[in-house]
């Protein structure tokens, strides 16, 4: 009994330190991101990683969620002979949820992972430890960029998921659902309103910020060699998914 | 006796991991230009040691004296101006291996000069041709074979003419041969540039062929320290077991 509370106790502890590390390394950040000298280049690097480099993923995943959501609510609307709404169904579940969700999370296992194995290596191979060396901050020279370019290129993603997952609904709706074409684009227009679009992709800016982050703390702060980079890895898509689908309500209720 | 100059000192330095002891009220001086071997046991401290001294770590309690100025106290702003004082050889050579060698070399120059492009190529391709390794700056780190790392390394620790250069265990894990041109790198490097070396090891051959002063760190502080011959007569049976690298002795390792 006393074992299973100071079990507890220690969980809890370890728990809040590490979203005590997790907010200070932010912090750190974001006091660094203000600081000169501004590393364009180093950013530009960074969003064609997370950004250009995941647009293949991003369709796939934008054109196949938009038709399999257009060949489900077909179903239903079909027992009332209300086919024509399943344009505005993917229209609408792409835009506020499924678009920026989904993007989010393949970006999170093709980034932030990739971004947590690169930091974590750096750490354990002493580069990190080189860069304080040469009197090179490691946290603006390594963690700022990436979480620039997440933020900035998570929203861009997410445009892109939208606009695809819309066509491949057209493409199930108009071309093996037999839904009216013209129709089915009306629908959209009528009840699609640009705010679902923009509370969306504000939610993807949060998205971005965090599956960047979280990837360069895991990453950053790796120990014990080759294993603890590979655990670092997989905690990194882990936590950050599970944050991105936990925020992803709580965003949802405070913007809706 | 001529007159010595101290460029770094450390008082009572207190350091420990949880319940694990590293460093227990350590007093040493290290002196301007020379070569200082500080040996010791694996897993003794050392590398901790190192890294005190360029700020990568904090003592629990002690000073510490770069040329004078105490720098426990200093936040990351202050610690990075005395940072470029310093070059540093890590153990598996750091380098970073998203850049190729000269990317590597000319990093410190990148980020802390305002050279043209042309006189940075010129420096990584002198600092190249002085570590004996001429027109490979466009190689990648994972092309290198390990004393070749060792050396590119040094290349860039030497980059921004430093005064003091710290090497982590230069000669570990390299061949003979291998170790003795570090050695040799080590000693040229020294006399050309007249910086101050401290060197972390156990290979007690290297040691005895480099060091102008030698410090032995056991248990937590230094028991000994002087040149080559006096620790070679020293009647310590610490010493004197690391030196003949013996299992028995007053040190138990198992």
């Amino acid at each position: 009994m006393f074992s299973m509370i100071s079990y507890l106790g220690r969980y809890t502890i370890g728990i809040v330190r590490e979203m005590g590390r997790i907010f200070i390394l932010l912090m750190q950040a974001l006091v660094w991101m203000m600081l000169p000298p501004y590393r364009f280049k180093a950013i530009i690097k960074q969003m064609e990683f997370v950004g250009v480099k995941s647009i293949f993923v991003v369709i796939l995943t934008g054109v196949f969620t938009g038709g399999v959501l257009a060949l489900q609510s077909h179903q239903g609307f079909k027992l009332f002979g209300a086919e024509t709404l399943v344009g505005s169904i993917v229209a609408l579940s792409m835009t506020r949820e499924l678009g920026p969700v989904l993007t989010a999370l393949m970006v999170n296992g093709r980034a932030g992972s990739a971004m947590a194995a690169e930091l974590g290596t750096m750490r354990v191979t002493e580069q990190i430890d080189a860069l304080y060396v040469m009197a090179t901050n490691p946290i603006k020279y390594l963690i700022v960029p990436r979480i620039i370019a997440g933020v900035i290129m998570l929203p861009v993603l997410t445009i892109v998921s939208d606009f695809f997952g819309i066509i491949g609904g057209y493409f199930v709706g108009v071309f093996l659902l037999n839904i009216n074409s013209g129709m089915f684009i009306a629908n959209i227009l009528q009840y699609l309103e640009l705010e679902d679009i923009f509370h969306g992709l504000t939610k993807s800016i949060f998205f971005g910020l965090i599956l960047t982050h979280i990837g360069c703390y895991k990453g950053f702060y790796t120990e014990g060699g080759a294993e603890g980079v590979g655990k670092a890895t997989t905690e990194a898509v882990v936590i950050s998914s599970v944050l991105i689908l936990i925020s992803d309500y709580i965003l949802t209720c405070i913007m809706f | 006796m001529h007159y010595v100059l101290t460029m770094i000192r450390l008082i009572d330095i207190y350091k420990s991991f949880g319940n694990n002891v590293v460093l227990n009220g350590l007093n040493l001086t290290i002196e301007k230009g020379k070569v200082t071997v500080i040996i010791g046991l694996s897993g003794g401290g050392k590398s901790v040691l190192l890294k005190h001294i360029i700020g990568l770590i904090r003592p629990d309690a002690g000073a510490i004296k770069i040329d004078g100025q105490d720098i426990t106290g200093f936040n990351d702003r202050q610690l990075n101006r005395i940072r470029k004082k310093f070059g540093m050889l890590f153990q598996e050579a750091a380098l970073f291996d998203s850049m190729t060698v000269g990317q590597n070399i000319a990093f410190p120059l990148v980020e802390h000069t305002t050279m043209k492009n042309s006189e940075i190529l010129k420096i990584v391709r002198e600092k190249l041709s002085q570590v004996g390794l001429s027109g490979i700056e466009n190689k990648m780190p994972s092309e290198l074979s390990g004393g070749m790392k060792k050396r590119v390394g040094l290349a860039r620790a030497i980059a921004l003419e430093p005064e003091i250069i710290l090497f982590d265990e230069p000669t570990t894990g390299l061949d003979p041969i291998m170790s003795d041109i570090i050695g040799t790198l080590i000693v040229d490097i020294q006399s050309k540039l007249n910086v101050t070396c401290i060197v972390i090891s156990h290979d007690i051959h290297g040691t005895l062929r480099i060091a102008q002063k030698i410090a032995m760190l056991h248990n937590g502080v230094i028991i000994e320290s002087g040149t080559p011959e006096e620790i070679k007569k020293s009647s310590n049976p610490i010493l004197k077991q690391f030196i003949e690298g013996k299992a028995e002795g007053p040190m138990r390792v198992l």
